[in-house]
């Protein structure tokens, strides 16, 4: 188990050594200094003059939404149509059949939102040409739409008094050009030098030592992992996901997509403070994130060394840990690992089932992605926690008595409002879904669907109920993990949480956009000595227990009857 | 809205030609050079393919080490777990099952030192490793059906361990495919 916890503990500080030079490296791009990536500027420029745009036009806040809105929904329409009709189109090799219109609505929305919840297994729901060609490519440019938005916010920061803020379209294409595609290349080389298949051989048949015929799905797999993670997507290619032995086959190969899928999150944390030039304010941001993680990573990890309660009953020896649903070249402490930087930074890759994993655990992946901010998901993990920021300054300046400011500008109404209502969604959509799954199960269970509600659940008792609570919880986190052993590939869950990942994705990024662009543009305010100072340590733990006590206000009567509940009832 | 909507368009096609086309394409140029071709590492036995290295298999025969539980019947057509809560009774019997099943076929074997990978399902179905515990107490019973020595099986266990990265990171595991295949020869 040393060597386990070693390995937990050198992939973070390996992640943390890549973070740094990362985030000067990302300032260089977006500030447009020079850097070893230009020889992409042709290409980009290749790309702008084909699709008639100037990069050089800057935009207002208003202006950038409706861009990035309006590529979204291009986005969307292709990846439904594609999904729907993909046995028609070519790269077919195991001959899949094409998606029903609620789980091409679904997927396509899933991949378009940077979540992945994936109602298909990846086998035999889909085919060569829409893992590449339409939920690769949205893992790419979902990505770099949070990152696109994030600069936004960053110039917003930048700037004394301002309305014009950068060219989206730039901002985008530098995120793939720069960023996201060379790394990608970096990650899938890896990968493939350890295993992991590249090609474009369908699906072979093997005869076993024993003399079973089974098949063996492949494929251009390698590229895809590298995108998933480096993009906080973490759509598998195979069903079983990152604990799929092609998908990831080592250790090497764990450590690689650990890295690869918080680096940028971390990266741009860092960034934030050398583009703004105020370091300290990232730096105490960093630490109060890290400090959260922790908080969910300690006990997750401590729960699962530990192992099942109820089989250490039946006298067998559980010295690798809770191993349902956990591979052996991982084991517990990297599994547990796994689990919570997944759900904090809304990757939604797994090493390991987390339906399998012990209740407390469960809670951990569930209240990270409740609160989606530590770190979280490429551009729009700062985003969130931005809200959280605005709502600690509005409350720090009401307990002091004086007009809140943040970064020179006045915090008025408008603002607060608007970070309220954000707030608000998330647990509004994860509450009353989960009601709406709970009412149609208790009262209509054998309502006439495709899959009746009762046979929703695979787990009775508690954790059913978890299992709709996660679902929902993922969709609005955009995350992308599930307790899987929810029947959710049905008309029901199709278009219930398809509405809630559209909501829980774009207002997320509607609401700090319109906060920061409003905010850049009234009169500065230069810092006094009764300024507020952010870049306080008092300010971060001010922040810490604004999202502690709004969490825990929004969503403990539901973790109390899913997940505490079953603690109470398997530890007893 | 509409100011964006063709630039939108063309730049979509650019990037779909860009990443879902050169991209992998070039991935899988370079992934001739590795191991496997990019088509995945296949393992071979008196020049026959008996199985991909990655890919675990299904061994019920007591003169072959077992391979953990799978719900996916190791068939790599499809992949997956159990998705069992810890607490499912349902679930609990059939581990019962799994270790009375185990110790009929190890006789001698005590309870305790089965390890619990053993009677629980791995994650993707297709988990081709042991620990070198589970393992170990397989090799009584294989040793007796081969009728050979316990201490060669245990030779031919400890040289398939794979250790920990550079010794220190992450858990030791044994390959169950190889480990069969090299008691074969």
């Amino acid at each position: 188990m040393t060597t386990e916890i070693l390995g937990v503990i050198a992939t973070y500080g390996l992640t943390l050594l890549l973070a740094w030079p990362l985030a000067r490296y990302i300032v260089k791009v977006f500030k447009g200094e020079r850097t070893w990536s230009d020889f992409m500027a042709p290409l980009e420029r290749l790309f702008y003059k084909i699709s008639g745009i100037n990069p050089k036009e800057e935009m207002t806040w208003k202006e950038h939404l409706k861009a990035l809105l309006t590529i979204n929904m291009v986005w969307f329409v292709y990846a439904f149509f594609a999904l729907m009709f993909q046995d028609k189109l070519p790269l077919n090799p195991d001959g899949n059949p094409g998606q029903s219109a609620d789980l091409a609505f679904n997927t396509a929305i899933s991949f378009v939102v940077n979540c992945n919840l994936q109602h298909y297994s990846g086998e035999s729901g889909v085919t060569y040409f829409t893992q590449l060609f339409v939920l690769a490519f949205l893992q790419f440019v979902s990505a770099a739409t949070g990152i696109a938005a994030l600069i936004v916010v960053f110039k917003a920061f930048k700037e004394k008094t301002t309305t014009k803020l950068g060219n989206f379209w730039e901002f985008f294409l530098k995120s793939i050009t720069r960023i996201l595609l060379p790394f990608s290349v970096v990650i899938a080389l890896i990968l493939i030098f350890n295993g992991t298949p590249a090609s474009y051989a369908g699906k072979d048949t093997v005869v076993t030592m024993q003399g079973d015929t089974v098949n063996v799905s492949r494929g251009p797999a390698a590229g895809f992992v590298a995108i998933k993670h480096l993009g906080t997507n973490g759509g598998g290619w195979f069903g079983a996901n990152s604990a799929h032995p092609l998908e990831n086959p080592t250790y090497i190969t764990w450590a690689t997509e650990m890295v690869a899928q918080v680096v940028i999150p971390i990266a741009l944390v860092f960034a934030l403070g050398m583009f703004i030039n105020r370091r300290k304010f990232a730096y105490v941001i960093f630490g109060i994130m890290t400090i959260g993680m922790l908080c969910l990573l300690i006990p997750s990890m401590q729960a699962e060394i530990n192992g099942n309660p109820a089989i250490a009953q039946m006298g067998v020896q559980q010295a690798t840990g809770a191993m349902e649903g956990k591979e052996v070249r991982f084991g517990p402490a990297a599994t547990g690992y796994w689990s919570t930087v997944t759900t904090i930074i809304s990757t939604g890759s797994v090493c390991g089932w987390h339906d399998s994993t012990m209740p407390l655990t469960g809670m951990m992946q569930l209240l990270g992605m409740m609160l989606n901010c530590f770190y979280g998901g490429c551009g729009v993990g700062i985003l969130n926690y931005y809200i959280y920021i605005i709502i600690a300054v509005f409350i720090s300046g009401l307990m002091v008595g004086r007009t809140p400011e943040f970064m020179g500008h006045k915090l008025e109404a408008r603002e607060v409002k608007i970070a309220a209502l954000i707030t608000l969604l998330s647990p509004f959509l994860i509450l009353a879904g989960t009601a709406l799954s709970s009412y149609v199960l208790a009262h209509h269970p054998d309502a006439n669907w495709a899959v009746k509600p009762s046979a929703w659940l695979n787990n009775p008792g508690y954790h059913g109920f978890s299992e709709m609570l996660y679902e929902y919880t993922s969709a609005n986190a955009n995350n992308g993990s599930g307790f899987e052993g929810l029947g959710d590939g049905n008309i029901f869950w199709n278009v219930s949480t398809g509405f809630v990942l559209i909501l829980g994705r774009f207002l997320p990024i509607v609401g700090p956009l319109a906060i920061a662009g409003l905010m850049a543009s009234k009169k500065y305010v230069p810092a006094s000595a009764g300024t507020l100072r952010t870049d306080s340590l008092t300010f971060g733990v001010m922040t810490f227990a604004v999202i502690v006590i709004l969490t825990a206000l929004a969503y403990f009567p539901a973790l109390a009857l899913g997940p505490i509940a079953e603690y109470f009832s398997l530890y007893r | 809205m509409k100011k964006y909507l063709w630039p939108s368009v063309k730049l979509t096609v650019l990037l779909l030609v860009l990443l879902g086309g050169l991209y992998p394409l070039f991935l899988s140029a370079v992934a001739k050079m590795a191991p496997g071709k990019g088509d995945g590492v296949t393992v071979t036995a008196n020049g026959k393919v008996v199985g991909y290295e990655n890919i675990g298999q299904k061994f019920t025969e007591d003169k072959y080490f077992w391979s953990r539980p799978s719900t996916a019947d190791y068939n790599a057509a499809g992949s997956g777990g159990s998705n069992k809560a810890a607490g499912n009774e349902d679930y609990l019997k059939v581990v019962q099952e799994r270790i009375d099943t185990f110790m009929a076929h190890n006789p001698g074997v005590k309870k305790q030192d089965i390890p619990a990978e053993l009677v629980t399902a791995s994650a993707s179905g297709l988990d081709p490793n042991l620990s070198p515990a589970a393992a170990y107490v397989q090799i009584a019973r294989v040793a007796k059906a081969r009728g050979i020595s316990e201490e060669k099986v245990k030779q031919i266990v400890d040289a398939g361990i794979e250790r920990p990265v550079l010794g220190l990171f992450g858990p030791a595991t044994v390959n169950v495919l190889k480990l069969n295949v090299t008691l074969d020869k």
